[in-house]
């Protein structure tokens, strides 16, 4: 053969390619880090100027790693514990630490910028994860879907199983989906362990339609979201779904056009942790201290759509004029969480679905 | 020269070549003439080393070409149905061989327009392959082989799937062009004509064996057997002996049946004779070859008689060595 | 008879035929399968894995996937055939368009092609078994479509009209002749929806509703929801045995059915439509595809223009700002996956090319085939997990390295490679090598020179399914950890994870960008096999 075939040709590039980087790579140990990598996922989102902000202050790059839902980031760490992908992993909520924690993900870690944190979000008082945001999943309701038949929204889980809102929610499955799930443990925590398997009979009976996710829910089945073609004006979603509505609709309304039903809320913290055999502990501190930091604090609101913990942080004025944080969400300790989680979920399914 | 030696191959039970010999001096052209079957493109298979021979040798100019692979053999091969590049036009497909010998450009474009001249088919190099004519293609196909200047030229019923009269004109041109470029070649058929008008020496296979070699006249004067002889056309065949068609004289007996040795059962015209089949008082039939306008017709009574000079001893079985 | 003819082609270009797609397939495929398979399983011996499969609500979800993938793989023959016919038969303007046109639903991301669905079916539609076969089809057409058109395109027509000199009819001649040498194309392009409906995923969280979980499903629920590996390991096991089972069937059916014949130029095989009768099945077939195909596409279209309460171009205005949604400015995803889609296509080409030459070679494994096809029906969840824990030390850290993604991509593309390209060469007429290497040409030269522009067109089918597999790519690469480099679909994905219209609107704008950028895509790389290929 005095000249390569082309497909040979083409497969010793690509062997060619692959020596490249193995070498590449195993050239890479040894040496002072200069890089911390975060792993979250693909909901986290940052403004430029902020990521830069941390890279100037901390001499570092700082690489972001988004790998699927925060369920699926979590599986991969516990799979991959002891010999992460990052350093610092963001994204574990309270739903999920106490797989987290037993899991032993993380290393103890407690960061001055704590002191600006109340002491409400601090769930583990080891200091393995951070708090570093909370979010609260609540009915939303379509304001002008009300007042156009002259019927008050509802004002409590209760109200939903009354005939006058027969066939207006719609909620996601609990086995898929997060807020699907938080909504499940908000029956829980408000009924108790042998009350809310009746609240739901009795929302079934009412005609709750159970759908696979919240892009579902929100954008095709509920009435209130912008262009929606849907019918059904009570949905599980987020206390901060209200002012998403008013920034992203072209011209801004003057009022938020939906609501949020307080008493429903079931409150979601996001903690971040820094992950043991992390390459760059050091700079997985300063990463810690930076998402505490005012800078990254003040940006999570219109990034992410979910609340600050540190209480010095601004809320942009959309949040302080559209969102409501409810002062008193149910909430579930997270071993009680870990423990009956399946279960709940499974019986759920018996109830609603079959 | 080409040397075929005890050559045998094998598909499973079936014995495809059973130990066959042949050879090809420089310059000759050899027909193999062969009914289907007879293991004829086999043997061009394993001379153009397409197929491993089970057993025996295949030498050129006295080196064995055992382990040498088809591409640097030197030896053309026409297939029976083309086996053109559809993917290629016509000077693709002639400038294929050349290609390969890695001449320059030039040298290809000229010699591509040579071969085509010699082939009648000047001016076709652009020409898609699929929009031509049956004999065109094979004309291309013969271009294409000729082109790398082989050694050898094997073809492989080249003529097989054309109308008569193509097939006439091709087979005169052929003749031309062989004597012409001093062609050593091998060259297959099942058609008796086509192998007498080309070969200077004809081998007749049968089964998987040459039964018998030998220029067109000692053939037809001589075949080895009853076989033979009947693959060359000849039918009246008794006990060790043949009587050519063309000694037998017919005559019609008016009247009575008390003359006469048969009745006329069937009369064809092939071109100035009519061959007539006469069915004999004892059963047998019996072939004649007549030249003449008045001949009987079927169901005619005739009277039969064989010139003496047209009877012809059958040899015995000859060795499958060509000498 | 070409099984007794014994090619003399050098070991080493066989060695490397076989060697580098098997490589291939055990690095990144059967030793990450393995490696979590095995995980999930070591320790508390065989009982707690017997009990899962004991469990009868495993045996209800297999019974299901099985019966939907046959199901869809029938209702996808029966809508796509048609059309098939009409690009295998006819040449009529537009044909080329409609060509590209039929891979676009292909690599839409199974969100958006649901979400759209609901828009479209009636309400009485759109929950349960019914929607998941008729989203099944309307993904698959395009694999039914261009493998068997593109083989149709190739059969002589003189055989069916042979056919028909012979007194048959019309539908006896599809049934006696067209029918039986269509078979392989047949059963490759089934195969192969079977495969992607058996493990299919998004379509029947959505369109199913609750009730309704495949393997696949249950096996995200099991590893990711649950982190119940061990059953995960064992549901995955499940999936890979129907898998191979469905897999090596075909290959004897596929063995049974190829008949040895002479592929022609499409320009021999097609012309224009001339009876009245023609022209309307040429209308009808193309016509019914497009309203299948393009309803859910309209609204598609419909709903990235809606902002406001009327219609504009705002969301396509907004993808070129950076917004929360990503790390990057959207448009930056266009970029991304064309740049993952070229990689991954030529790695695609070269393995899947090699593979096929391994394979349709005279005597070439099947098993080799076989072997390669499988990553189509393995479970994504798992071989994403799978390659996070096998790759995980330098210097075989491959986790975040950025080739990791188009050699995910490449998985799934190389068994369309293959399964285009090797009924071609196997099609290929021996004779055509063999003038070739007598006239002078060596093995390598022979496959150059006869074997690759011959198959240029079959090539050019497979790299346009490979670059569009790999822009639509999902599902195995959502694991792998990707750089701050969004693809389209992961970036749709997370513009509709956000509440807010211009969100809505924008991932809507991206779908139909994605739609824009595969069709030209592929209709680009149909013209290249026009210019050199010599096919016209």
């Amino acid at each position: 053969m005095t000249k390569c075939h082309k497909l040979v040709c083409a497969a010793l590039a690509a062997a060619a390619a692959l020596a490249l980087t193995l070498a590449t790579a195993a050239c890479g140990g040894g040496e002072k880090p200069t890089e911390v990598v975060l792993l979250t996922h693909d909901s986290f989102a940052l403004s430029d100027g902020v990521k830069q902000a941390f890279e100037r202050e901390s001499g570092l790059t700082w690489r972001i790693l988004q790998a699927g839902d925060a369920g699926e980031v979590v599986t991969k760490a516990l799979l991959t514990a002891g010999n992460p992908e990052g350093d610092v992993l963001f994204g574990v909520d309270n739903n999920l630490l106490a797989r987290a924690l037993e899991g032993n993900l993380f290393v103890p870690y407690e960061s001055p910028g704590l002191a600006s944190v109340d002491a409400t979000w601090v769930l583990d008082p080891e200091h393995r994860v951070t708090p570093i945001d909370h979010g609260e999943v609540c009915l939303n309701y379509d304001k002008a879907w009300f007042a156009e038949r002259g019927l008050a929204p509802p004002a409590s889980l209760d109200d939903l199983t009354k005939p006058e809102y027969r066939k207006l929610l719609v909620v996601e499955n609990p086995a898929t989906s997060t807020p699907g799930l938080a909504f499940l443990l908000a029956t829980v925590a408000r009924y108790g362990e042998g009350g809310w398997q009746d609240y739901w009979r009795r929302l079934r009976a009412n005609g709750v339609l159970v759908v696979d996710g919240w892009e579902e829910a929100y954008t095709v089945r509920f009435s209130g979201a912008a262009g929606s073609k849907g019918n059904r004006p009570i949905v599980v979603s987020y206390a901060s779904s209200p002012p998403a509505e008013v920034i992203f609709r072209t011209p801004r309304p003057e009022e938020a056009p939906t609501g949020v039903v307080e008493s429903s809320c079931f409150r979601q913290i996001e903690f971040a942790g820094i992950l043991r055999g992390a390459r760059n502990e050091e700079g997985a501190r300063k990463l810690i201290d930076f998402l505490l930091s005012r800078r990254f604090q003040e940006d999570i609101p219109l990034q992410m759509f979910v609340f600050p913990v540190n209480r010095e942080a601004k809320l942009p004025p959309e949040f302080e004029r559209f969102a409501v944080v409810p002062p008193d969400p149910l909430t579930l300790p997270p071993e009680e969480i870990e423990a009956n989680r399946e279960r709940w979920v499974d019986e759920w399914t018996r109830i609603v679905v079959r | 020269m080409l040397e075929v030696e005890e050559v045998t191959v094998r598909f499973g039970e079936t014995l495809a070549l059973d130990r066959i010999s042949l050879e090809v001096a420089d310059g000759e052209v050899v027909t193999v003439l062969g009914p289907s079957g007879s293991g004829k493109t086999t043997l061009l298979r394993v001379i153009a080393g397409l197929q491993r021979p089970d057993a025996g040798r295949v030498l050129l100019d006295g080196r064995d070409l055992a382990g040498v692979p088809p591409h640097r053999r030197g030896i053309g091969l026409v297939f029976q149905d083309h086996a053109l590049f559809q993917h290629r036009d016509v000077w693709g497909n002639v400038a294929f061989g050349l290609r390969m010998r890695g001449e320059p450009r030039a040298a290809i474009d000229r010699r591509v327009g040579e071969l085509l001249e010699l082939v009648g088919l000047a001016g076709y190099e652009r020409r898609s392959v699929a929009t031509l004519s049956g004999g065109e293609a094979q004309r291309v196909a013969l271009a294409r082989a000729l082109a790398p200047e082989p050694r050898v030229l094997l073809l492989d019923e080249p003529l097989g799937s054309l109308d008569r009269r193509l097939r006439d004109r091709l087979l005169d041109d052929l003749g031309r062009l062989f004597a012409e470029l001093r062609v050593t070649a091998l060259y297959v058929t099942h058609d008796q004509a086509e192998a007498f008008a080309l070969g200077d020496r004809v081998a007749v296979m049968r089964a998987g064996r040459v039964v018998q070699t030998g220029t067109p006249d000692e053939l037809w004067a001589r075949p080895a057997d009853a076989d033979v002889a009947r693959f060359l056309g000849l039918r009246n065949v008794w006990d060790g002996r043949i009587v050519r068609p063309e000694a037998v004289s017919v005559q019609r007996v008016e009247g009575g049946a008390g003359g006469g040795d048969g009745v006329v059962e069937a009369a064809v015209r092939q071109g100035p004779t009519v061959r007539l089949v006469v069915r004999l008082d004892d059963g047998s039939a019996l072939e004649a070859a007549v030249a003449s306008l008045d001949h009987p017709l079927p169901g005619d009574r005739v009277r039969v008689d064989v010139d003496r000079a047209g009877v012809v001893e059958l040899v015995e079985p000859v060795s499958d060595t060509a000498t | 008879m070409d099984a007794d003819r014994r090619p003399l082609s050098p070991r080493a270009a066989t060695a490397l035929a076989y060697g580098l797609p098997l490589a291939f397939l055990a690095v990144f495929f059967a030793f990450p399968l393995a490696t979590i398979v095995a995980r999930g399983l070591t320790g508390d011996g065989a009982g707690p894995a017997l009990a899962v499969l004991a469990d009868p609500l495993t045996r209800e979800v297999v019974w299901f996937t099985v019966w939907q993938a046959v199901a869809s793989t029938v209702l996808t023959l029966v809508v796509a055939l048609p059309a098939a016919a009409v690009l295998g038969r006819y040449d009529f303007p537009g044909r080329s368009v409609v060509r590209a046109a039929v891979v676009v639903p292909f690599v839409l991301p199974t969100v958006v092609v649901a979400l759209a669905f609901l828009a479209v079916l009636p309400e009485r539609l759109e929950r349960g078994w019914l929607p998941i076969l008729i989203a099944h089809a309307f993904f698959n057409v395009a694999v039914v479509v261009r493998v068997v058109g593109t083989f149709w395109a190739g059969l002589d027509r003189r055989v069916s009209e042979a056919a028909a000199t012979l007194g048959a009819g019309p539908g006896r001649r599809f049934r006696e002749v067209t029918l039986p040498l269509l078979a392989p194309a047949l059963a490759a392009a089934a195969a192969i929806v079977f495969l992607f409906s058996f493990t299919s995923f998004g379509v029947v969280l959505i369109l199913g509703g609750p009730r309704y979980a495949t393997i696949e499903a249950e096996i995200y629920n099991q590893a990711v929801r649950l982190f119940d590996l061990r059953a995960a390991a064992v549901l995955s096991l499940v999936q890979l045995g129907f898998v191979a089972a469905a897999v090596a069937a075909t290959m004897r059916l596929e063995a049974k059915l190829a008949v040895a014949g002479i592929l022609r130029a499409e320009r021999d095989v097609l012309r224009r439509p001339r009876t009245t009768g023609e022209k309307a099945l040429v209308a009808a077939s193309v016509g019914g595809l497009a309203i299948f195909l393009g309803a859910p596409l309209a609204v598609l279209v419909e709903r990235s223009l809606a902002v406001g309460g009327g219609h504009g171009l705002a969301a396509y205005r907004a993808l070129a700002h950076p917004t929360s949604a990503l790390l990057a400015a959207p448009w930056e995803a266009v970029a991304n996956s064309l740049v993952y889609a070229v990689a991954a296509t030529a790695l695609a080409l070269a393995v899947g090319g090699l593979a096929a030459f391994a394979v349709a070679s005279p005597g070439g494994s099947r098993l080799l085939d076989g072997l390669l096809m499988l990553p189509l029906g393995a479970s994504a969840v798992m071989l994403g997990f799978g390659i996070v824990i096998s790759f995980d030390r330098p210097p075989f850290d491959f986790r975040a390295a950025p080739w990791i993604v188009p050699v995910a991509q490449a998985l799934v593309a190389i068994p369309f490679v293959v399964r285009i390209v090797a009924p071609a060469l196997r099609a290929i007429d021996q004779r055509q090598r063999e003038a070739a290497a007598l006239l002078g040409a060596p093995p390598s030269r022979v496959r150059r020179e006869v074997d690759l522009p011959v198959v240029s067109r079959a090539l050019a089918v497979a790299a346009g399914f490979a670059f569009a597999i790999s822009l639509g790519e999902f599902g195995a690469t959502v694991f792998l950890a990707r750089p701050d480099r969004p693809t389209l679909p992961v970036a749709i994905f997370r513009f509709l994870g956000r509440p807010g219209e211009l969100n809505a609107a924008q991932a809507y704008a991206l779908a139909v960008i994605l739609m824009a950028v595969t069709a030209l895509s592929v209709f680009a790389v149909d013209r290249i096999r026009v210019r050199r290929g010599g096919w016209v």
